[in-house]
């Protein structure tokens, strides 16, 4: 059973350079987003260097339990887009889209978490700018630790909204039979993408929840 | 330049539907460099106005034509308006749009839906930093150095912020649909070293775009918020540091003169091997040149920093690496010129934009090498001769590519032929008032005289007379193109497919191209450039 | 070459440097220029020229290749040599404090003499500028010196300069820094040592350690760093110019910049062996305060104190 004949656009010859040239485009972009991230990491890393102390005891201020839950949250999802994607490979539709669409949900648990954190940290005066009560003697560099992490983590979580979209989309799109085992590019770019979410995350984690607690 | 008798052709691009609506739509790649076109052009004569001000200000050393404060906004609206909303769009947005699928044998780009919305965020950055002048304007310097642009400085900065933020993603989106394009749309045939030049350097200034301009990005949002907020990391009064500020807008803003520069030796290598009618001389030292500049263009940021505060070794790390970079452009130069040899050799304006290129870029190039060498630098950096060594290779070297390309693809991309004559007068004038705006400026430079000064000592006022004088001739040569260029769409002769006798494939088309470029593939079967009688 | 005077012990260094440059790069440029023009007229459309294709030679594009490269890196090294030398100050360089606002410049001489947009030196003894900025960034540039260093808010960069020449040279600020950029500028006069030693005499004020010593009392820093004092802090003798090992293991300098953050960020770098309780006095004191304080820590050494007391 084959799915509707997917029209390949004036510019290109055939579905084989379209699906290259799909493919290159989204790795291309996922270049230019470890650029903006990486701004972020030398921030992040250059501050860490001027306050190390701070730093650390900002961190100590994160939640760890929710941040490690948030970890495995996403993590499962990014093994779910994966799975979905071998399933669509392998002729599957009901399951591939139900495994898209718990993606999307993990997603969104994910955005649920995060928003508890950030409602705890407002009520404990960690937020730079619009409250912020800490006193003594991190004070300041612990400032410069909460601006990035907001910064770092608001931008992620942009990105996992954006992601929770592109799921769900998915998810229709396989439902109604948009994709099968010849083409599917759209699935398999929007999984890279989720991917790149996750990988981003895993970096995030260690240098905002971890940073301060060992040893 | 020859014209040739109309042959019956198929629709050309411009005849694809005629309402306002037929090209806000457009996804072909054709339009929407001329779409590019009309911005630029516009953008360009705005900032060469904000230059004239600046000029006729500084005629006397007394601040009398403008106060302080409008003094600085000015030179900071023609700095944010020239290299963000004209340079580095110019060549790859137009020329880079129009030719590449043209020239590598495809019937569009990868991606037409985004290089529409590229050229949509285009305009929206535009109107932001429109709106910025128009609500009093800013005054921070194109360089938005901290924490003066966070704390200190009581102008729009958060609008022009956005404005170039939105714009960085325009240039973004474009550089990526070119890697795509080039690395998936090629003709049969069309092998890497089969590349025109052309196509070699929007590939390099793509690369350049797609990885620098999110630095710049995120750079500006932390100091939008920075500004919204009162914390941030770039902020002496937290504990931030200003100096991160500098390394991350000049890991960006150096790279950027690339986007500038890059394209420029692309048209030119075009240009010189048609006027001369030879093989361009070392192709493959031409490709890796260009290679060359992209890569180590990202290691060399630090050399505008050498007295702001990083550390002795970083100054010579970052000194000795800009020397290395000189390198390339030194080939690049002496290639073009071992390129006349044997030539057969005609002066059509596009030569002579050609020619007045190299030996632009060649005096900028050279002063560069000064700035590169710390122990002179500390004495020259912030002083007119870095005023001087950057307009030479952005205005002297990247403006004449830029208007030497229009007019060599003018019948390619209108049908039309302009007046050689005129367009001659007009290249030559531009080089003598180029010249005469700012050599007075290496000079002053060297004399001690501080940029970005809206008065200056009396000792200084000759040198400064003599470049204004210049640069009222220079705009004059600049709004000559604009009359002659317009008076051809409508009176001028039609040109055939190839007037210039060239190879490309660009030329195997009709003028102006139909839709979808060719109505077949295209096969390849040699390099470029294959002049000989 | 020009018309600037060469005012400091590196001016003629620098020219020379740069009169090479000039040099070769002139020649390099009539020498592509006159090939361009040579070629044009000689291959231009309708001579009878030779126009059979050359060969395309490796050996010429290595030969453009790599002299280029070695005449670059003759001048790289030459240029390291003199940078070396601009960034390196001598032991006997006298310190000279400089302080940036929008828009003037404050000098604090170490003798307590103050003086606003002028900056008066001895001929022919090295000065070494220890700056600061209390708000934008700024930039001290003196071009008959051939010196310019950028002036940073809450750091300290140096400078370092010889006069040649006695007269006045131009200042001006180099960075821009807001409204009135180009008005901020003034001049630094270089006078014979003995007409030095009588302007100084003649502005002399309380010294500045002297200044930064009464300071030390009235902020209460003798509470705690006195050597009767019963809190656990250091006691600051002979702290300048040695080097501090500090809590997490690591070993500092103590220099200007040491001594300003440990008043204004104590808990930047812990001294090994003492408890974190040092206040700051971020926002409490002002640059100039804090470069009275840095200049008095400078003189804090026993033999200092002894003789006070033996007197």
């Amino acid at each position: 059973m084959n799915a509707r004949p997917h029209p390949v656009p004036e510019q290109f010859d055939d579905p084989v350079q379209q699906r290259e040239a799909a493919t290159l485009g989204m790795w291309a972009f996922l270049a230019t987003e470890i650029l903006f991230f990486g701004v972020l990491f030398a921030g992040y890393t250059l501050c860490r260097v001027r306050f190390p102390d701070a730093f650390a005891e900002g961190s100590r201020h994160t939640d760890m339990l929710l941040g490690t839950l948030e970890t495995a949250v996403l993590l499962t999802s990014s093994c779910a887009a994966a799975l979905s994607v071998r399933e669509v490979q392998l002729g599957g539709r009901r399951l591939a889209s139900a495994l898209l669409a718990a993606t999307a949900a993990l997603g969104v648990a994910f955005l649920v978490m995060h928003g508890f954190e950030y409602v705890a940290e407002y009520r404990e005066g960690l937020m730079p700018a619009i409250h912020y009560t800490q006193q003594g003697v991190h004070a300041r560099g612990m400032e410069i630790f909460y601006c990035l992490y907001y910064f770092i983590t608001g931008f992620h979580s942009i990105h996992v909204m954006v992601g929770v979209v592109l799921m769900l989309v998915m998810a229709g799109r396989t439902w109604r039979r948009a994709y099968d085992a010849d083409y599917h590019t759209p699935l398999e770019l929007t999984a890279l993408y989720w991917h790149l979410v996750d990988i981003v995350w895993i970096f995030v984690y260690p240098l905002v929840y971890l940073v301060g607690r060992a040893g | 330049m020859n014209t040739v008798e109309r042959v019956p052709a198929p629709r050309s691009y411009l005849e694809e539907g005629y309402g306002l609506r037929s090209w806000l739509t457009t996804h072909d790649h054709k339009r929407i460099a001329i779409l590019y076109g009309i911005g630029i052009t516009f953008f360009f004569f705005l900032g060469g106005l904000a230059a004239a001000l600046i000029r006729w200000e500084l005629v006397t050393p007394a601040g009398d034509l403008m106060s302080a404060e409008t003094y600085n906004k000015t030179f900071t609206f023609h700095g944010v308006v020239m290299v963000w909303f004209f340079l580095i769009p110019s060549i790859p947005a137009t020329l880079g749009n129009f030719l590449l699928p043209l020239m590598i044998g495809a019937r569009d780009v990868a991606f037409p839906r985004l290089n529409l919305f590229s050229w949509y965020l285009y305009v929206v950055g535009g109107l932001f930093t429109l709106l910025c002048l128009l609500l009093g304007g800013v005054d921070t310097g194109w360089t938005f150095y901290t924490p003066f642009s966070t704390m200190f400085s009581n102008s729009n900065v958060m609008l022009v912020v956005v404005g170039v933020f939105v714009v960085g993603f325009s240039s973004i989106f474009t550089g990526l649909n070119f890697i795509v394009t080039v690395h998936t749309m090629r003709a049969p045939g069309m092998t890497w070293m089969r590349l025109p030049l052309f196509v070699w350097a929007m590939y390099a200034v793509a690369l350049v775009m797609m990885l620098a301009t999110p630095v710049l990005a995120m750079t500006l949002a932390l100091i939008g918020l920075e500004r919204l907020f009162g914390v941030g990391i770039f902020d002496p009064a937290l504990g931030g540091d200003p100096v991160l500020f500098q390394h991350f807008f000049w890991f960006y803003s150096h790279p950027a003169v690339y986007i500038m520069i890059l394209p420029a030796m692309g048209v030119v290598s075009e240009l010189i091997t048609n006027g001369a009618r030879r093989r361009i001389f070392g192709y493959k030292f031409m490709v890796w040149a260009i290679i060359g500049i992209a890569v180590v263009g990202f290691l060399v940021w630090g050399h505008h920093m050498f007295v702001a505060g990083q550390s002795m070794y970083a100054s010579i790390v970052f000194s000795i690496l800009s020397f290395i970079i000189a390198v390339p452009s030194a080939i690049k130069v002496f290639n073009w010129t071992a390129t006349l040899y044997r030539g057969d050799i005609s002066f059509d304006a596009p030569m002579l934009y050609a020619l007045g290129f190299v030996g632009l870029f060649m005096l900028g190039g050279l002063t560069g090498l000064f700035l590169a060498a710390t122990a002179l630098d500390v004495n020259l950096t912030d002083t007119y001769f870095v005023v001087a060594h950057f307009h030479y290779i952005m205005v002297g070297g990247a403006v004449m590519a830029y208007l030497g390309g229009i007019h060599y693809w003018w019948p390619k991309i209108t049908g039309r032929l302009y007046s050689e004559a005129w367009a001659r007068f007009a290249a030559i004038l531009m080089f003598f008032g180029f010249n005469l705006t700012f050599f007075p400026q290496y000079i002053l430079g060297y004399e001690g005289m501080p940029r970005r000064y809206h008065e200056y000592l009396p000792q200084f006022q000759v040198w400064n007379v003599l470049s204004s004088a210049g640069a009222t001739i220079l705009g004059a040569a600049y709004l000559l193109p604009l009359f002659y260029l317009a008076w051809s769409l409508r009176h001028g002769a039609r040109a055939g497919p190839n007037p210039w006798d060239a190879t490309g494939l660009e030329w195997t088309v009709p003028s102006p191209p139909p839709l979808h470029n060719f109505d077949e593939a295209p096969e390849v079967t040699e390099g470029p450039y294959a002049y000989r009688r | 070459m020009s018309m600037l005077p060469q005012a400091s012990s590196f001016a003629p260094d620098v020219d020379h440097l740069f009169d090479a440059l000039l040099l070769l790069c002139g020649l390099v440029t009539i020498g592509v220029f006159a090939v361009m023009i040579v070629f044009c007229v000689r291959y231009r459309h309708g001579t009878a020229a030779e126009r059979t294709p050359a060969r395309q030679h490796l050996g010429v594009e290595l030969t453009w290749t790599l002299i280029p490269f070695v005449l670059f890196m003759g001048i790289f090294g030459w240029s390291v040599h003199l940078w070396i030398r601009l960034r390196t100050p001598p032991k006997n360089a006298q310190p000279v404090y400089v302080v940036a606002k929008q828009w003037m410049w404050k000098v604090q001489h170490p003798g307590g003499q103050r003086e606003i947009d002028t900056l008066h030196v001895p001929v022919g003894q090295p000065i070494r500028l220890v700056m600061t900025s209390q708000d934008v960034i700024h930039s001290f540039y003196v071009p008959a010196f051939r010196v310019k260093q950028d002036v940073l808010p809450d750091r300290y960069t140096e400078l370092w300069f010889t006069a040649t020449q006695a007269g006045t040279f131009h200042l001006f600020c180099a960075e821009f820094c807001g409204t009135d950029h180009a008005r901020m500028g003034g001049s630094v006069i270089a006078m014979a040592p003995a007409d030095y030693a009588r302007w100084l005499h003649a502005h002399a004020g309380l010294g500045l350690a002297a200044q930064g010593e009464a300071l030390f009392r009235q902020l209460g820093c003798s509470g705690c760093h006195d050597p009767q004092s019963g809190v656990h802090a250091p006691d600051l003798y002979d702290l300048y110019g040695h080097t501090v090992p500090l809590s997490d293991g690591s070993q500092v300098l103590a220099d200007e910049r040491y001594l300003q953050d440990s008043i204004l960020l104590p808990k930047k770098q812990i001294a090994a062996g003492y408890a974190p309780i040092m206040p700051s006095f971020e926002g409490r004191i002002g640059a100039e305060d804090v470069l009275a304080l840095v200049d008095y820590l400078k003189t804090r050494t026993r033999a200092a104190e002894d003789s006070h007391e033996h007197r």
